[in-house]
């Protein structure tokens, strides 16, 4: 395995410092995709999406081609893009909004056009306040260009985009969840099936929700071709993709990297990419997609980064970011705080997640504050299994959304690799790593 | 009985039934400016509720946090009940419904930061402030939040103020930073309160809903033909 040398497709503008300006983008070959798709068909463009096989970048990896083609039986009439982004340690679109606002429009946009619709929603984090002021900026020179609004670059086509504001809620990033805020409600995730957003979506039309990334990588699809896309990567996953590197490692920051040409190994210690663990450490374990995923031991470091070769090893790729610790991390505090981040978040519809994140955390706080009993890995493991029977991989799901069933993850996955850790806690009164 | 059909009494929309319905809304608490600007973030919704998020952060930029009257004030300008508001805004944790101080620095502990010494920069800062994380400084001027992971995690442990990044922080760069936000020096990138709404939209919908519905139905006819003279010729 190695680092291949392939093109920047979504990355390739924002070594600029003025890379999320009209003036930089249009030197950069900027609108020249939405130009070209706008003398295709929609069918066309819908088309080439397809045949790129480009996998949704949010987290659950669905082909964007198929979840749009599931869509051109009846018209649609909202896109919505998620750009809410707040798994832990996920922090790639921060980057496409802040500095490429541009890319991301035009990706918009021509998605718009593929799927015909009449209104576009681009939902952002609310704690980005200079993405938000970026893209706002961006979209106001995109309307002023002719790249938005009404009949766009002469084509007959028209459509409108609202940049529209979150507020800190990591629940919203659910897509029926992003759709009842962007209602102006509470984020309550909506019971599907039997209806999807394609069928019942923002304000009862048929929606179809993107991830940010996804959307970014599709001027440079209709440039090149999806051929050219899905020539990079292999088997189902194509591409380039965003990876977001953080924890303990000398060189965190996202890489654009080919899909399953590189490990995880070359990821976390090739001096390009993450450089290797500071101060001479070992690699203790890493989380490989998100909080939500169970995590990986040093055995799995040679894993390539693909979305089938992560599952079938028992994880999930998901949102794309990896979190290394090192030997010196307490794999107690780690996955409380992982624990604690979903107490918080849960938005207290279904009671297995409402009441067992809550328990969860407490349990995990008093055996790494020294008053653990000994009974209370079983009560864990127990309670893990009340929110997702089996602790299976993919979970089961007894809630409305998949966040329930992510909060077992760190948790099984701690206990599993380090029970002597957790052991050792409740023996002594407190952690060794204090 | 008669054979004719008898007319079925038309069903009133919720929003006519409201005591508010067909009334101009008067503010008392939104500024004239702020007014201006929420009504024309409705304008782009096709549901005027849809505006309430957007609207929040407008009003807390006026206010610094969604005072009663604040939300007396939006409920009327998107024809919804006080409590609607309220019901909404507890739900998001950038929404105060209770005063904050004119700066609120958050403090990421979240895995990433965690693994860098998050938890020991709030420590330092919960003690250097005097506050527990959600508590407001005597002065007013700081609100300390332990946050979750606020999506720069390269940067870590990361630190917000008003949700403006300011890069990772040590003890001794934070303890500056604090002085820095109470002496004013960092008035010019963060300001008190709200920083979410520096570039308005300078442009309403364009695109109208009836041309849209013309360049659609043109499309969707074009592309049914071309698919029946796609199956014609296989």
């Amino acid at each position: 395995m190695a680092i291949t040398d392939v093109p920047k497709i979504i990355t390739g503008r924002i070594g600029h410092p003025d890379s999320h300006t009209l003036e930089r983008y249009l030197a950069t070959g900027g609108y020249e995709g939405l130009r070209k798709a706008l003398t295709m068909t929609p069918e066309a463009v819908a088309h080439e999406v397809d045949t790129a096989s480009l996998l949704g970048r949010g987290g659950a990896g669905f082909p964007a081609g198929r979840k749009w083609a599931m869509l051109r039986k009846n018209p649609v009439t909202y896109l919505v893009v998620n750009g809410d982004e707040s798994e832990p340690a996920t922090f790639k679109d921060h980057l496409l909004i802040e500095r490429d606002p541009h890319q991301l429009i035009e990706g918009v946009m021509i998605a718009a056009y593929a799927l015909q619709v009449s209104q576009v929603f681009i939902y952002l984090r609310g704690e980005f306040a200079l993405g938000l002021e970026r893209t706002q900026a961006a979209l106001n020179d995109a309307y002023s260009h002719g790249a938005v609004g009404n009949d766009i670059f002469g084509s007959g086509f028209s459509v409108d985009v609202v940049v529209h504001p979150g507020a800190g809620a990591y629940i919203c990033g659910e897509e029926t969840a992003l759709l009842e805020s962007l209602e102006g409600k509470r984020g309550f995730p909506r019971i599907k099936p039997p209806f999807f957003p394609a069928a019942i979506g923002l304000y009862g039309e048929p929606t179809v929700v993107n991830n940010v990334e996804t959307m970014s990588n599709l001027p440079w699809i209709v440039l090149h071709g999806g051929a050219a896309f899905a020539a990079l990567g292999e088997g189902r996953s194509t591409g380039t993709r965003l990876f977001a590197l953080a924890g303990h490692v000398n060189n965190p920051g996202v890489f654009e990297i080919e899909m399953v040409k590189t490990t995880f190994r070359d990821l976390v210690y090739a001096p390009v990419l993450g450089g290797g663990i500071p101060h001479g450490r070992e690699l203790k374990a890493f989380v490989p997609g998100g909080v939500s995923a169970p995590w990986f031991g040093p055995d799995q470091i040679d894993l390539p980064l693909g979305q089938d070769e992560v599952a079938d090893a028992g994880s999930m790729l998901g949102s794309g970011s990896v979190v290394v610790m090192d030997d010196h991390t307490c794999s107690v505090r780690a996955s409380w705080r992982i624990t604690k981040f979903f107490a918080r978040e849960s938005c207290g519809q279904c009671t297995p997640c409402r009441e067992g994140s809550g328990w969860l955390e407490k349990i995990m706080e008093r055996i790494e504050t020294g008053h653990g009993r000994e009974e209370d890995l079983d009560l864990l493991l127990d309670a893990c299994d009340n929110i997702a029977p089996g602790l299976t991989w993919p979970p089961q799901q007894t809630t409305i959304c998949v966040l329930g069933p992510s909060i077992p993850s760190s948790i099984g996955s701690a206990i599993q690799m380090f029970r002597d850790e957790f052991l050792v806690h409740i023996k002594e009164g407190g952690c060794p790593f204090d | 009985m008669s054979d004719t059909a008898q007319p079925q009494p038309q069903p009133v929309p919720v929003t006519a039934r409201r005591p508010t319905a067909g009334r101009t809304p008067t503010l008392a608490h939104l500024s004239g400016a702020v007014a201006t600007r929420a009504r024309n973030l409705i304008a782009l919704y096709p549901e005027p509720r849809s505006a309430l998020i957007p609207l929040c952060h407008l009003a807390q930029e006026q206010e610094g946090w969604l005072t009663p009257g604040i939300m007396v004030d939006i409920a009327a300008l998107l024809d919804i009940t006080p409590a609607e508001v309220l019901g909404t805004a507890t739900f998001y944790d950038m929404l105060h419904t209770e005063p904050v101080g004119s700066h609120v620095v958050s403090v990421c502990t979240n895995i990433a930061c965690l693994l860098n010494g998050a938890m020991e920069l709030l420590e330092h800062a919960e003690s250097s402030l005097g506050v527990n994380a959600g508590g407001t400084t005597a002065d007013g001027a700081i609100t300390l939040e332990e946050a979750e992971c606020l999506a720069d995690c390269d940067a870590a442990p990361c630190v917000q103020v008003n949700h403006r990044y300011v890069g990772a922080q040590t003890a001794e760069s934070f303890d500056a930073l604090i002085a820095d936000l109470r002496s004013g020096a960092r008035s010019a990138d963060i300001p008190s309160h709200g920083t979410l709404n520096r570039v308005e939209r300078t442009t309403g919908l364009q695109a109208d809903r009836a041309r849209i519905a013309t360049e659609r139905a043109a499309m969707a006819a074009a592309q049914s033909e071309r698919a029946a003279a796609k199956k014609a010729g296989d």
